[in-house]
């Protein structure tokens, strides 16, 4: 069987931010609180008219202009969001015509947070069958549509964007068999109420399930993956709160020279986008290569995780 | 370090002493030696510890997997000090 490797990555930033300052204020809080119970110090804020779409568009485009892939050669193209406002029609199939991809299918991917590393490793899977020779995989959320500004559990924690992968044929395999769960007994914890929706999350339960977790999940999905944490050149986990990040590193004794990606600092946590995010401002910074292997790990809503571990484009 | 429980709310004794060296351990490793130093029977975990309330999750989460108990979220609001943890954790059944 042939193989698949991510060959391309792509970032969509909104430009405008909203510091801590700004959103301190309107929930009687403070920059120093929100540093500290998140590690989150700005995150982007989409315009009123940028939408799911218009960004995952950006991010999909630049993706397939790394990876030097024609829009007429991408088969398949899977939009992992769950900020729509509305449930039809889904996000992928516009965001297929913004880029001219001709001759792709489209669909959306409900997975929340895990949806980008859900959408890898089917869209790897579709490369080694031969159904498609190249896979778009976007992940696109703009969570100031349905955050409640006056929401002290959420409203300093979700920020917008848009990170995007291409997934296409290679010699070598570059994105290793998933470790995926899921556990709808807990689906309450985090959930969109009302119409227009709205989210609302049990915090403490939601950092319970995700710190006692990631730890054997990380190791799980490496040893899917045929590979020692130790010969990892980075881990991206999620960027749901860096106070999970730093637990899960502490509990794993990560050691040193593995680099840990931490842009949920300035981007918030932005779901399905933050690990394409993450690591292409990996890439972006020269702290991991191409080729280097690394640690994905998708986890959230659902609750679900899917994670793997994939070679830098 | 003082290990003033009170006696009338002591179900299993002996097993105090080694929950309290092993949440300490917890504490220690959670938060640092520093804070690990200020641990007392009496110590409370968001005043002399001042541990909040999400890495009072991580305590929580790491004692249920030493000790084999479970540790409910409702259950977790009342742990006000050290003492309250270690006797939870004792009458949730951990052999001494």
């Amino acid at each position: 069987m042939r193989g698949a490797a991510l060959v391309g990555l792509g970032s969509h930033r909104p430009a405008h931010r909203a510091d801590n300052s700004a959103i301190a204020a309107r929930i009687d809080s403070t920059d120093a609180w929100i540093r500290e119970r998140s590690g989150i110090v700005t995150r982007g804020v989409a315009a009123l008219d940028e939408s799911v779409v218009d960004m995952a568009v950006s991010a999909g485009g630049k993706a397939l202009a790394a990876a030097g892939v024609d829009p007429a050669d991408v088969g398949l193209v899977m939009v992992a969001t769950c900020t729509l406002t509305h449930a039809v029609p889904g996000a992928a199939a516009r965001v297929a015509s913004g880029l001219g991809l001709s001759r792709a299918g489209a669909l959306d991917l409900g997975a929340a947070c895990a949806g980008f590393t859900y959408g890898l490793a089917l869209a790897a899977d579709a490369v080694r069958c031969g159904t498609v020779d190249n896979v778009l995989v976007i992940g696109s959320e703009k969570f100031s549509d349905i955050i409640d500004p006056l929401d002290r559990s959420t409203s300093f924690l979700f920020g917008d964007g848009a990170g995007a992968g291409v997934v296409g044929v290679s010699d070598v395999d570059g994105i290793s068999k998933p470790v995926w769960s899921s556990d709808g007994a807990q689906a309450d914890v985090l959930r969109t109420v009302g119409s227009p929706p709205l989210l609302e999350m049990e915090g403490q339960a939601v950092y319970r399930w995700a710190t006692s977790m990631l730890p054997a999940f990380a190791r799980a999905t490496c040893e899917r993956a045929g590979i020692a944490l130790a010969d990892l050149a980075a881990v991206v986990p999620h960027q749901a709160n860096l106070r999970i990040t730093e637990s899960m590193v502490r509990a794993l004794k990560l050691p040193s020279h593995v680099v840990v990606a931490r842009d949920v600092i300035d981007s918030g946590n932005t779901s399905a986008a933050s690990i394409p995010l993450a690591l292409d401002r990996l890439l972006e910074t020269g702290e991991v290569r191409r080729g280097d292997p690394v640690l994905l790990l998708g986890f959230g809503a659902g609750l679900t995780a899917a994670g793997q571990v994939v070679r830098c484009p | 370090m003082s290990l003033s429980y009170k006696e009338n709310s002591v179900t299993t004794t002996a097993s105090y002493p080694d929950l309290l060296t092993g949440l300490t351990e917890i504490v220690d490793e959670i938060c640092g030696s520093a804070t690990a130093e200020k641990v007392t029977i009496d110590a409370t975990f968001d005043g002399e510890l001042q541990i909040d309330s999400l890495t009072m999750v991580e305590i929580v989460v790491a004692c249920e997997e030493r000790f084999g108990v479970r540790i409910p979220d409702e259950a977790l609001e009342q742990l006000k000090t050290v003492g309250d943890a270690v006797q939870f954790i004792a009458n949730a059944g951990v052999a001494a």
